[in-house]
Order: structure tokens, then sequence, then C-alpha cells
């Protein structure tokens, strides 16, 4: 333990000496789960990180390595990333949590943000966005346009998150078509365009007609738009290559606005650990365009529910709300916290299969 | 015209200089490829296969190549047995993940307890699962028949089911509030397999090194590596020989196994820590390339698990340093398998230049 304290520390010192060339400069740090042409989750990440370049020029530097796995590698990843002297890195998945926790114990001058996890320190700050929101209008969609009553969701992994957006979904196509069902594919993966095309292909053989995916690339809607009258959602981003149809709305995750904040509090000196969670109010989540192939009707009552969430009135989770197993989870209009929401771990009323355990 | 003639003997010369110039090849093709890309060649190459080996922070980094490099040779030393016999594992990754959590689940199973003797039995159920794990596809072999590069291989994805069950269900944290993945091992003071964490030294690089010697050893000195050479080169001398096919298929397939396991234990206690969805990152097949760079040679496999393990490394400060995309680096260890053999040909037949026209 002391040799490796000596080691650390010997780390320090080498960082601050080649640190005190770029003095003005401020080097901020980015690890991708994906590559950054992936058209969705990593893809919106780069978007932020190229915003902060544009927004600094010339007194803020980034770099990122993409495609990191979630595993021992994605720590040595990021200790790499300080010894090149960054001052705050963005380790962009929810993998990357333990790696991103060890390597700033050993370097507390450095900052820290780890995207969708829940292990915080002095120098480690945490920031999500409110997915779900965005899942409530795509229920609402798809409810209405499916025909065979089938949606089919691609899960990544059983995780709150991923849990959070299926009953979102689910909760608001069932409230506008009472006989739709869900048909819910874990692919174990958060990007793997085969995997995933072959998910999405299973599902549209089992009947699917609306498609959901929460996985980061744009192979489910290729596999959509091959099979012909299959709805889908562009998710992390826009997607819309696969507009009007069968992408006819979509999630858009906008980190620019918080990456360009953080890094100016770290320019600024006034960083602190923090734990960010924003939807739609903030404009953190945005919903896609959404497209003619959805009915007027239709499209007008997904913007008023946009409009409502947007001014705070409506929370996708408002009670009456019960749990699959017939237990009650939330009284009639009773909101649920986020605490709840964090540790999601059962499906809704309704729902059929199982999370895996 | 150049016609290829076949050796009686494989040549010697090559048989060492095919490695050395696959790699110069695999350079070579590699600087054009980052060349194409925009990328300064030589910047590239130095970055990737100097830099962490000499830069200002190799202090950091050859930990870094032990960490990285230990489980290649585990594995690969395992499997180059049964190559050389003509036994084909192709599943070590299966049979590293079964290990992990078979070691795994021991060390948990006594958290928090401290005691010397919880890592020792860690070690002996990963040993156990992989050899298990192993012991499908050999018997199966032995038994009906089957072809063990298929059940290996399929056996790999039943394992990755398996490790994401266990992620998520029986050995998942159980104070993660509904998060997948175990508890750290390495911050479990009696399970980890960290001796010294700065230093990259945990007891996997120990064994691997203790593999590459009792291999060495087998293999040159030992009858029963007599057996498993005669074994691959002619089977029919073989019997002649005394060896029983079927017990050696086994024995090389519990080989494999058994050390495909041991890697996959002490990377679960040490380097990743816990027992996560995507605990595996590929060891078992990057192995496969490692022991056939290695020429089977348990030397020459510590030397190609170095080179493989500088790739990655240094593959990583490339991809951060010089903005080099992911697949570059993934073409360049795919570009060194391929060279290796289509070089290796030289060994095995001569290159003859001959009058063109010569019917």
């Amino acid at each position: 333990m002391k040799f490796k304290k000596l080691l650390a520390g010997t780390g320090i010192a080498l960082a601050l000496a080649t640190g005190a060339f770029a003095q003005d400069k401020t080097t901020v740090g980015f690890v991708y789960v994906g590559p950054v042409g992936d058209g969705g989750w990593t893809y919106e990440h780069d978007k932020g990180r190229q915003a902060v370049e544009a927004h600094f020029g010339d007194a803020v530097e980034t770099v990122f390595v993409e495609s990191v796995p979630e595993g021992p590698d994605a720590e040595r990843v990021i200790t790499q990333m300080v010894l090149q002297g960054a001052d705050l890195i963005f380790t962009t998945s929810f993998g990357y949590m333990d790696a991103t926790i060890n390597v700033a114990e050993r370097f507390p001058d450095v900052k820290f943000e780890h995207a969708t996890g829940y292990k915080t320190a002095d120098n480690v700050a945490i920031y999500n966005a409110r997915f779900y929101e965005g899942r409530a209008i795509q229920g609402h969609i798809a409810g209405q346009m499916t025909e065979s009553n089938i949606v089919g969701y691609i899960g990544s992994y059983p995780i709150p998150e991923v849990i959070q957006g299926i009953n979102s979904a689910f909760i608001h196509a069932r409230e506008v078509n009472p006989d739709v069902e869900f048909r819910v594919v874990w692919a174990y993966t958060w990007f793997d365009p085969a995997k995933e095309a072959e998910a999405a292909t299973v599902l549209i053989e089992q009947g699917a007609d609306v498609i959901l995916q929460h996985t980061d690339s744009t192979a489910p809607q290729a596999a959509a738009q091959a099979a012909g009258n299959v709805v889908t959602f562009g998710q992390a981003s826009d997607m819309s290559e696969f507009a009007p149809f069968p992408r006819v709305s979509s999630i858009i995750d906008d980190w620019a606005p918080y990456y360009i904040a953080r890094t100016q509090a770290v320019i600024d000196g006034t960083w602190e650990s923090t734990d960010t969670w924003d939807g739609i109010p903030e404009g953190m989540v945005s919903i896609g365009e959404i497209t003619e192939a959805v009915p007027a009707e239709v499209k007008a009552s997904a913007e008023a529910m946009i409009a409502a969430i947007r001014a705070g009135e409506y929370h996708p989770f408002t009670g009456p709300l019960t749990r699959q197993d017939g237990s009650v989870w939330l009284a009639d209009g009773e909101v649920a916290s986020d605490g709840d929401l964090l540790g999601m771990n059962f499906y809704v009323e309704g729902l059929t299969g199982d999370i895996p355990q | 015209m150049i016609r290829l003639e076949k050796r009686t003997a494989p040549s010697r010369f090559w048989t060492y200089a095919a490695p050395l110039l696959a790699v110069v090849l695999t350079m070579v093709c590699g600087a054009l490829v980052f060349a194409a890309l925009g990328n300064d060649p030589f910047v590239t190459i130095r970055t990737i296969f100097w830099d962490p080996l000499f830069s200002e922070f190799s202090w950091y980094y050859r930990p870094q190549l032990l960490i990285k490099a230990a489980p290649l040779v585990l594995i690969a030393i395992g499997l180059s047995f049964g190559f050389r016999a003509g036994v084909w594992n192709i599943g070590a990754e299966g049979q590293y993940i079964l290990g992990a959590i078979c070691g795994a689940a021991v060390g948990l199973a006594f958290y928090p307890t401290e005691s010397p003797f919880i890592f020792p039995l860690m070690v002996m159920a990963g040993a156990l699962g992989g050899w298990a794990w192993a012991m499908i596809p050999g018997v199966l072999r032995v038994r009906f028949g089957t072809n063990e590069i298929l059940v290996s291989l399929m056996l790999v994805y039943v394992a990755q089911n398996l490790l994401a069950s266990m992620a998520l269900g029986a050995l998942r944290n159980p104070d993660a509030s509904g998060f997948p993945g175990s508890r750290n091992l390495a911050r479990y003071p009696s399970a980890t397999s960290w001796i010294n964490e700065g230093a990259g030294l945990h007891w996997g690089v120990v064994f691997a090194l203790i593999a590459v010697i009792f291999a060495y050893i087998t293999l040159s000195r030992h009858i029963f590596g007599f057996h498993v050479r005669l074994s691959g080169q002619s089977p029919r001398a073989a019997r002649f020989a005394g060896v029983n096919p079927g017990l050696l298929v086994l024995i090389c397939m519990g080989i494999s196994g058994t050390l495909a396991g041991l890697a996959g234990l002490f990377e679960v206690a040490g380097p990743s820590g816990l027992i996560s969805i995507d605990f595996n990152a590929g060891y078992g097949f990057t192995a496969i390339i490692v022991a056939f760079l290695g020429r089977l040679h348990p030397v020459g496999i510590l030397l190609a698990a170095g080179l493989m393990a500088l790739t990655y490394i240094g593959g990583e400060i490339a991809q951060s340093n010089l903005r080099l995309p992911a697949a570059a680096i993934q073409v360049l260890q795919g570009m060194l398998l391929f060279f290796l053999l289509a070089v290796d040909v030289l060994t095995h037949y001569r290159i003859r230049l001959t009058a063109r026209g010569v019917a």
C-alpha cells in the first residue's frame, strides 16, 4: 500500500509538472463506451465535447477515447487521461463507475464526472438525464400507432434507468390503448449493431409493429425499415436519417450545456461534487420532431404532454400505479420519489415477463 | 513465375524468423494505414510500441503491461498443449468466465470474514470451475466423437449468459440498490489477488511465470510432452508409442481449462474486482493469437503476450493522444495474425523462381 501511495504521489507530481507547461489551458477528457459514429448515445456525448471546444476555443483542449470496454480496461484509460494532464474527465457509461471512483481516489486534484451512476466522492460528480420523461411521449404515440397491439422493446441491461423507461413507456401506451402488450428483449450491450438488429428482427417476427430501443446504434431502425411497416423512435440522438418513417419521433440527449457549465466551473475554480438529474424542463432531454406519419390528433396530444412535463405540471409516474405483483406502488395523485426511481427494479402492473435476476 | 514448393521438413530458420517478419510487416502496413488516416506514421508506431515502455509515464504503463499480459500468458500456455496435440479448445473465454464465477462465489460466500485460507480456496474453486467447463467438450469428444471446436465455442455463449445471470442475481451486491454487479473483491483483503497494485503485481502474474516454466519443462523434458508432440505430428505413431488418445484429449482440455479458469479468478479478484455483465474482455480469444504468435512455445508465448499487451496499452495511448480511432488498433492486431499465417507459408514451403510458360 505504501508503495502504491508513493507511485500515485509521483504520478501527481509528474502530472502537475507537465500541466505547468500548459497552465492557461484546461484539458477535458471524455471516455466513450461506443464509437463516436454510433449515431446515438456516444455520438451525442461527442457533440457535447465539440460544443465545449467551440465554446471555449483555445482556452480548452479536449481528448477522448472511444469504444472503451466497461471492465478493467476502463481504469487504465481514465488514468492515462489524467497522466496526459486532464483537469476534468467525463466517463459516459454506467459500467465505468468503479473505475472512475478508483482513479479519482488516486488523483484528488482532478475532477471526475460519471454519467448514470450512483457513487460519488469529493472529486466525483454524477449526472444523468430523465429519459423516462421522453419514454412517456414514446409510449403515448406507440400505443396509438400499433395495429397488432404488440410493442417490442430492446432493453440493454436490466438496471433501474432502463426499467424506468420500460415502465414509463408502458404506462402511457396502456393509458391510450388498454389492449397493448410489451415484449422485452435484453441485448446485454449498449452498442452492438449485429445484436441490436437481431433483437429487432426477433421482435418483429413476434408481431411487434412498434420498436422501442434502449441501445445506442441505428441498427434497429434499419431492421424496421427493411421490414417495411414497423414504427421506431430515435434513441439518445435524433436519428433523423430514418424519418419520416420508420422513425416517427425521438428522444435527444443534449449534454452540451452541462458540459460547458462544468468546464466553466473548473476554470473558475468553483467546481463541486454534485448530483444532477435533469430532464425535459431543463433541456437535457428533448423530443425530436414528430413526423407526418403520426396522425395529427396523436401528435397534438403528445405535444400537450411534452408541454405539461416541461412546465412541471405532469410527472410520468403519477399514481394510482400498481406493481406487477399486484401491490400498490403509488396512491392516487401521488408522485414517485427520485429515490424510488433510482432503485427501480420492478415492472408495473400489466407488463408480462420477469426482469432478469 | 513464382512457385511454392513444399519443404520436406519445416525450415528451422523461418520457424523463428516468421513471427519477427510478421511483426515487422504489421508495423509497416500499420504505418501505411495510420498515414492514410492522416496521422504521422512514425509518431504513431512509436506511441504504440515504444511509449508504454520508455516514455515519461512508463512507470505507470509497465505495470499495466504485466496486468494485461498475465491472463494472456496463462490461457495461451494452456491452449498450447492442446494445439500441439491437435486438440482445438476454442472456448477458453468460457472457461475463463467460469473460473471467475466459481472463484468469486467462494470469496463472496465468506464475506466479510477475514482469513488466510479464503484466497487459496478461491484459487482452487477457480481452477476447478475452468477445468469442469473444459471437461464438457472433452468428454463429449471422447465419448461421442463430437467436434470440440464447436462445443467449446458454443459453451462460451452459455458462459456469458451464466455470467449475466450471476451479476444480476446470485452474486449481486446486496448493497447496490438494484444495480447489477457483485461486491468488489479487490477491496476485500482476504480475497484479493493483488500483491502490489502499484507495481502491477498480482498472483496471476506469479502463476503465469510458473506456468511458463512448468510448460517448458513438461514439453521438452517429460514423456508427456513427447506424447503431446507426437500426437499432433502423427496420431498413428502416437498410438504405437502407447498413447491413449482419449486420455490425452481429456488431459489437454483439462490443462487449458484449469489455466483459463485460474486466469479468470486472478482477474476477477484483482484488476477487474467484481463479477459484472461485461467482465470478460476477450482474453480467451486473444490468447489463441498469442499461442500461435508464440509458436506454441512457452517462451515464445511469453514474448507474444508481451507484444499483444503492448498493442493494447500503446493503442489506448495513441487513441487519446493522437486521436487514432479504436478500429485502427483492432486492424493492427488483426494484421498481426494475418501476416503471421501468411508468412508461415515460408516455414513449410520454399519459394522457387521458374521460367515462364513451362507447362
